[in-house]
């Protein structure tokens, strides 16, 4: 019987949830609900193929989206599960990969920039325009102090020392190499990411 | 990984030793169990506590944190004793029969060259004798006693059975049964495969670690062959790819260097790059450096970078030192070097070694800038949290800014794995509340720079205001096109150097890095990803998951790097005459005018067998190398050093206990405990219920393993009265943390050189935000110094205290 892959996980939902809930003495109706809910609930969402951002063995998930990415919708990650025809994978998950959504949809995902001034007791809600522009003023004072041209010896050395950055790990390729540029067009040479631990 | 995930399945024999893949890797370790069921591979762990690898193992032996060297070294010893070693292989693909300088020499725990002031080695004496024309002297009959492997052999003797139980702790019998299972790999036809993570990395040793089985590796003739391999399994999602793409102190896109102040000009610069090969006919790919660098300045600087200026070198930073790593800047940040930080998806409070030590270098910072999806503690070490980060607000004048990022289900883009393969990811939903792409935000801090020196002028502006940028949307850049950019592309018409004829259109998109020229026609921002964007299409998005007989290639799923090829060095997969060594798992052979396979060649594609042309391209001897030559910084053979923090003495040389090249900053030396207050050796690790710093931030998580705990053995519990989920202080020189008891049969006490040694399990995963409890975190008690090649910080072993507390008050 050829199937698609939404047809089976309806179908292979059914059989999940007849047998547990057949255990627990639900009982036909129970069956029926079951087969109307579960599949439905997936094939009313929008599946976005994606990568498991915790190690590097880059299990392939599904992440599946209420909203249909019409102009003003505003999609809703509902659910996440390993990718079936991922050939590392096969559609498993681990416990922390299983819990995907809970990173996603974590209370203590920040939402707004915030700042702290010195000497503060708490960080206050700012704009963007604010981070960024006092950033850029802070790390041009910086740099204009201490960037070395050349060394003691008159080597053009062009680097500066005094800020630093640390790169992020689990950003993507494209955002890791946009920053490359960034940080090295600045001079900056103190410069590491997660790989050095 | 030189193989892929699945490949593991192809092994004889599985070593997890320096890693726990059940319990941090578990998708991928079910191909260990594949290859236990399927191919019915013997599973052997090496591990200081019995953890859920060990538990599904064939056979298991306990090892003292901070001494795998004097184990593997054991092992050396053992297969050079027994002659279990791949005859054929050594000989063809090794180093072992070229000849060492007369000048080497290895006494008393020091090689030749050492210098006590600077704690370095001038390593001038650790390379070949030379012939008239610059080649490597060797004796095929390994005769001469200064041969690699003679020297091998003699530098190893000291490691017998006895000695290694005597260092590492491990019984006798434990340690030459897996002695035996590694040489049942020498056979042709069969592989071992070694996976290992930070349980290696992170010691003042760690490069040296991996050296030493990658040695046993060529010796066993597992290098390049189904099945087995060095496989580092990596730690989060896209660590592969920032190190591919350099983010390092001292690195640039592909593994390229940047220069130092030595490297006065381009041609200097260039000169230690020449990689002229040691024997004759040898590829040495590194050749090619020059149209590497060329190209990446081309992407870099566009027109701007000239022949005429020597293609912008000047523009790119020179380093004074060999490395601005992470503990040094947090160093530089406590003697007040330091104005300003920036830490993008990256959380040092927690994950950097002596938390103390980073909270004070933090607090004496003008501004710290957090990018970051989540709440981490490091963009509110200035809060008091009480004990767990004592921090006084009024007295920190940091400016802090805590900037909101999208995450990996809210963006487009690529992630490199431990294999190599770059898979593309796309977005399923926008970030909550105003939170932005990090790629947006280094934009939006970029602009308003150049914005600013465009202006006022300022320091340098010149490769801030000629940096390329043509991007559709400047203000946020597709993910798309700056893939482009490291693939690369055609500038001008490139012709055939043959025939003339007009090979590849200006402005075409690169179909790999055998295009790129050094001439200032080639733009690509990262050499190594060239391919993976082509005229075809994005190649990392690709999904088709057929397998040439079931191997474990996949070679149309996503795209690896280099060249799509799944298994580095495969020619070495075939005998000297093209013969696969194992005619059930072939991967590549010679077809009598090719290459052919079920992967792509590491090799020239046309390359006769009998051109003699070895199969480590990159290499300029094109040999796998049993000894390093000048390329480490602490020998070119391994060599056991205890950690810096030790409970005994080193038995090999006891004048020269630790490495002799690590780097130590005196504040941190004068922070290192002795066994006398701190008796016990501790190691930290990862839970399989937690991700780092992150997934106490997600509730299933939280909950499943909820509040911070150490694991201590029966027999040290029992000592010290410690019940089953009491309460205990657990001290280092550096700090302490009090958290609850897990009492264990999983950690046995160890004899080490006649007396019994306990040893502390501490996981690292709590801290002060997220839904967990409040904890202290592992780095609490851990010393701040790293591997003497890498600055890797030694995180897995180190001393400390332990005693029995009541309950916090609060």
């Amino acid at each position: 019987m050829p199937m698609t892959r939404r047809e089976f996980i309806k179908f292979t939902g059914l059989g999940l949830a007849a047998s547990s809930l057949g255990v627990l003495g639900f009982g036909a109706s129970g069956v029926a609900q079951a087969a109307a809910v579960r599949p439905f609930k997936l094939t009313r969402a929008t599946e976005t193929r994606n990568t498991c951002t915790y190690c590097s063995v880059a299990c392939g998930i599904l992440i599946y989206s209420m909203g249909d990415r019409a102009k003003n919708a505003r999609s809703n990650i509902i659910h996440i599960e390993g990718d079936p025809d991922h050939p590392v994978n096969r559609g498993t998950l681990c416990p922390k990969g299983s819990a995907l959504l809970d990173i996603v949809h974590a209370p203590t995902r920040l939402r707004t920039p915030r700042y702290r001034q010195p000497g503060g007791t708490e960080f206050k809600d700012v704009s963007w325009d604010f981070a960024l522009d006092r950033i850029a003023r802070l790390m041009k004072e910086d740099r204009d102090q201490h960037f070395m041209t050349k060394n003691t010896a008159g080597t053009t050395v062009n680097r500066w020392t005094s800020t630093g950055m640390l790169a992020a790990s689990a950003a993507s390729s494209e955002t890791a190499y946009l920053t490359w540029k960034v940080v090295r067009s600045l001079g900056m040479v103190v410069f590491d990411n997660q790989a050095r631990v | 990984m030189t193989n892929t995930w699945q490949d593991i399945k192809n092994a004889n024999v599985v070593l997890v030793m320096g890693g726990n893949a059940a319990e941090a890797h578990p998708c991928g370790f079910k191909w260990v169990i594949e290859a236990k069921i399927e191919n019915g591979a013997k599973l052997v762990v090496v591990d200081p506590r019995f953890t859920r690898t060990a538990s599904v193992a064939d056979y298991y032996a306990p090892i003292r944190p901070g001494t795998d060297i004097a184990f593997l070294s054991g092992v050396i010893r053992y297969l050079l004793e027994k002659d279990a070693i791949q005859h054929e292989y050594v000989r063809a693909y090794t180093n072992a029969g070229l000849i060492v300088k007369d000048g080497f020499t290895f006494q008393e725990g020091l090689f030749s060259g050492y210098n006590e002031e600077t704690h370095s080695y001038d390593r001038s004496s650790w390379d070949y004798e030379l012939d008239k024309d610059g080649f490597a002297k060797s004796d095929d009959t390994w005769q001469d006693p200064r041969c690699v492997i003679n020297l091998l052999k003699q530098h190893v003797s000291r490691y017998t059975p006895e000695m290694v139980s005597r260092i590492c702790g491990t019984p006798q019998d434990k340690f030459l049964h897996i002695c035996d299972l590694f040489a049942s790999t020498a056979a042709p036809d069969k592989a071992l495969t070694s996976l290992f993570a930070l349980g290696w990395t992170q010691h003042s040793v760690g490069a040296q670690n991996i050296r030493t089985m990658a040695m046993i590796q060529l010796l066993l003739g597992n290098i390049g062959v189904a099945g087995g391999g060095m496989n580092a399994l990596r730690g989060h999602s896209n660590i592969q790819g920032l190190t591919d793409i350099g983010l390092l102190s001292n690195q640039m896109p592909g593994y390229l260097n940047l220069p130092t102040d030595k490297e006065t000009s381009f041609d200097e610069y260039m000169k230690t790059k020449l990689f002229k090969p040691l024997r004759q006919g040898q590829t040495s790919y590194w050749q090619n450096y020059r149209k590497f660098v060329v190209s990446l300045q081309k992407a870099l600087y566009g027109d701007a970078a000239t022949q005429d200026n020597n293609w912008a070198y000047d523009w790119l930073p020179k380093l004074d030192v060999p490395l601005y790593d992470i503990i040094k800047a947090f160093e530089m940040m406590n003697n007040g070097q330091m104005n300003g930080y920036i830490c993008q998806g990256f959380n040092p409070q927690q994950a950097f070694p002596d938390r103390g030590k980073i909270r004070r270098g933090l607090s004496k910072l003008k501004f710290l800038v957090t990018m970051d999806p989540l709440d981490t503690e490091t963009s509110r070490f200035w809060q008091n949290f009480g004990p767990q980060n004592p921090a006084d607000s009024a007295q920190i004048q940091t400016e802090v800014f805590q900037l909101p990022t999208t995450c990996f289900a809210e963006e487009n883009g690529s992630l490199v794995n431990s294999a190599r393969w770059l898979q593309w990811h796309w977005k399923a939903a926008d970030a909550p509340g105003d939170a932005m792409s990090d790629i947006w935000i280094m934009s939006g801090i970029f602009h308003r720079l150049r914005e600013m020196y465009r202006k006022e002028g300022g320091a340098f502006p010149d490769p801030i205001l000629n940096v390329t940028w043509k991007y559709t949307d400047p203000i946020s850049p597709d993910p798309e096109e700056l893939a482009k950019e490291m693939n690369g592309r055609a500038l001008a018409d490139l012709t055939d150097a043959t025939t003339g004829a007009v090979a590849t259109k200006a402005g075409t998109l690169l179909d790999g890095f055998a295009q790129l020229r050094d001439d200032g026609t080639t733009a690509s921002g990262c050499w190594i990803f060239s391919g993976s964007f082509t005229e075809k299409g994005n190649q990392m998005a690709r999904r088709d998951a057929t397998d040439p007989r079931e191997q474990g290639i996949a070679p149309n799923w996503a795209w690896a790097w280099p060249a799509n090829r799944r298994i580095l060095y495969n020619r070495a997969s075939a005998d000297p005459d093209g013969k696969p060594w194992n005619p059930a798992k072939p991967i590549i052979s010679w077809n009598g005018s090719r290459w052919v396979g079920i992967d792509v060649p590491d090799y020239g594609p046309t390359v006769k067998p009998s051109d003699g042309v070895g199969p480590f391209i990159m290499n300029a001897e094109g040999m796998g190398r049993l000894f390093a030559r000048d390329l480490m910084v602490d020998g070119p053979f391994p060599e056991h050093y205890e950690p810096l923090e030790s409970p005994v003495e080193n038995v090999l040389h006891p004048k020269v206990r630790s490495n002799p090249a690590a780097r130590v900053f005196a504040d941190d030396r004068a922070a290192f405990g002795s066994p006398k207050d701190f008796p016990y050796v501790a190691t930290t690790y990862r839970l399989t219920e937690h991700f780092h710093y992150w997934t106490k931030h997600a509730l299933i998580n939280a909950i499943l393993q909820p509040e911070e705990f150490v694991e201590i053995g029966e027999v040290l519990a029992k000592e010290k009265g410690i019940d089953q989920g009491g309460w205990v202080k657990v001290s280092s020189k550096r700090g302490v943390v009090v958290c609850k008891a897990y009492v264990t049969k999983r950690i046995k006490p160890l004899t080490v050189d006649g007396k019994a040694t306990h040893v502390i399990g501490v996981p690292l995963h709590w801290g002060f935000t997220g839904q967990a409890r409040k904890g202290y975190g592992a780095n609490t008690l851990t010393p701040s110094v790293g591997d003497a090649n890498t600055q890797t910080p030694e995180f897995k072993a180190f001393l400390v205290n332990v005693e029995k507390t009541s309950a916090p008050t609060t």
